[in-house]
């Protein structure tokens, strides 16, 4: 039986083709994944991301705790609500997952993992608070909804009360605020202004409607993705794994490497990788021509080696084909996709594609 | 509920195939086949010339989720292909028994034609699958 979020109902409503999704009964689409893709870049949708694993890390040690865990630095978090991306290692440097955590609180810190990697991710955190004093909560009865889009902000105030809206308005990216039992973060994976609202289940489902009615799109896991690829934003799983490091994920800048004493998991595999310098780097990949690159395609940059593209896809902004791969590092400009036993010329580009809206490939 | 016109015949590889006289054939995917791959933004077809056996692969569609072989419903030699899907793939989704067609076919044995499913009989398959 696969698990339904508290918005399941709102997806058939909406005619959404229903897939299993790491063991969610999540919707694929609805109806055109192309047509809601556009909507997002040119309006605003709504995202069911209920699936999603939400941890809150309470305690005296919350701080130190989060310090060793991951290899960016939440020390760089000052002020309440603010939101840091960083991956979670393991000893040899490879990624366990990536994740967003916001400051909430001295001794509070609310984490937001993958779905799909949610049980290693909960035995893994868990196995490493033993010598520090924090409670792990994990807050399965929240719901998730992203709104994306550049009309995200405006249909957004429109559902909430005046004192919210006001907040929403004045509320800088990557940073949240925690209102009435609704905790509303400008952060998102589409490269589009936009909120991520985590709230009770029931507070979800009329958020949901009410939006709706305001006229924003539900929009489904397929056009999640493509709009994620064209804002240059990795998937987990796809683009780096336990058995790669951030290093040669494009990563690199979400490791914070000062202070030199802090001592998180994974720092010393990635400090020997990073002196002997990493042979592979993610990069980006716009096809010439017509055909669609796809995940696992053999990259061939001549001269130089081979590599793999990570996610492929169409780009319904660009109108032609784009990916990531991870390439020799001395991969220059150009190289070729094998394509059913073919060789099509791909340009070498520096991701994002799209970013609010417009085209960043020239 | 997917739409299966009468008139045509159909293989368990959710092509389906037309009568246009003189021996010749036009063929291309089914709705059904159509909304389960989604939106389509690529079509790769074989040229016209070649003659290709039932079964053997004559066209790649793909969507933005996959991309999906197409197969030969019967034996024969490829007579026209679709050169109006390169630049509007998504002329499949729109119309897959219409302009969405994707080769006419010649075929080598017509009465080989008998042996592919009615829509009674694809109806049934779907359902079943």
């Amino acid at each position: 039986m696969l698990k339904r979020t508290s918005l399941y109902d709102e997806h058939l409503k909406a005619g959404g083709k229903m897939v299993d999704f790491s063991g969610w009964d999540m919707p694929l689409h609805y109806g055109s994944q192309v047509e809601e893709h556009h909507k997002v870049r040119q309006n605003a949708g709504i995202f069911d991301v209920s699936h999603m694993t939400i941890v809150d890390i309470e305690g005296d040690d919350a701080q130190p705790f989060l310090r060793y865990l991951l290899a960016n630095d939440v020390i760089r978090l000052k002020n309440k609500g603010k939101a840091l991306y960083s991956c979670m290692l393991n000893e040899t440097g490879g990624v366990i997952d990536d994740l967003i955590v916001y400051y909430m609180r001295e001794d509070w810190y609310r984490v937001v993992v993958n779905a799909a990697t949610h049980d290693k991710d909960i035995a893994w955190i868990s196995k490493q608070t033993e010598s520090f004093d924090v409670t792990l909560t994990e807050q399965s009865d929240m719901s998730m909804i992203a709104v994306q889009g550049p009309e995200a902000e405006k249909k957004l105030s429109a559902v909430v009360d005046d004192a919210l809206a006001i907040a929403i308005q004045e509320l800088s990216p990557f940073n949240a605020i925690d209102h009435a039992q609704m905790f509303v973060a400008r952060t998102g994976y589409t490269g589009e202004d936009g909120f991520e609202l985590l709230l009770d289940s029931d507070k979800a489902v009329s958020i949901w409607q009410s939006l709706v009615k305001e006229g924003v799109s539900p929009i489904g896991l397929g056009a999640r993705d493509t709009l994620r690829l064209e804002a240059g934003m990795n998937l987990y799983g796809s683009d780096m794994n336990e058995d790669t490091s951030p290093l040669e994920s494009g990563l690199a800048w979400t490791v914070a490497w000062e202070p030199e004493d802090r001592n998180f998991i994974g720092r010393s595999a990635l400090s020997k990788l990073k002196e002997s310098k990493p042979g592979y780097k993610l990069v980006g990949l716009v096809l010439e021509d017509k055909g669609i690159l796809r995940d696992h395609q053999k990259v061939i940059a001549a001269g130089v080696g081979e590599g793999e593209i990570t996610s492929g896809s169409f780009s319904p902004t660009l109108g032609k084909s784009i990916a990531f791969a991870r390439v020799p590092v001395s991969t220059e400009t150009s190289c070729s996709v094998e394509i059913r036993g073919k060789l099509a010329p791909a340009k070498v580009v520096q991701a994002p594609f799209v970013r609010k809206g417009k085209s960043c490939i020239t | 509920m997917s739409n299966i016109p009468s008139e045509l015949k159909y293989t368990k590889s959710h092509e389906w195939l037309k009568a246009e006289g003189d021996d010749v054939f036009t063929m291309g995917i089914s709705d059904h086949a159509q909304d389960q791959l989604g939106d389509m933004v690529y079509v790769e077809l074989q040229e016209a010339g070649q003659s290709i056996n039932a079964e053997g692969e004559c066209a790649v569609v793909e969507s933005v989720k996959a991309a999906s072989e197409v197969y030969m419903p019967i034996s024969g030699e490829i007579v026209e292909v679709n050169t109006a899907l390169s630049d509007a793939p998504e002329t499949i989704n729109q119309d897959p028994y219409g302009n969405g067609w994707l080769l006419k076919i010649k075929v080598s044995n017509p009465a080989d034609v008998d042996n592919l499913m009615d829509s009674a009989s694809y109806t049934d398959f779907i359902a079943s699958e």
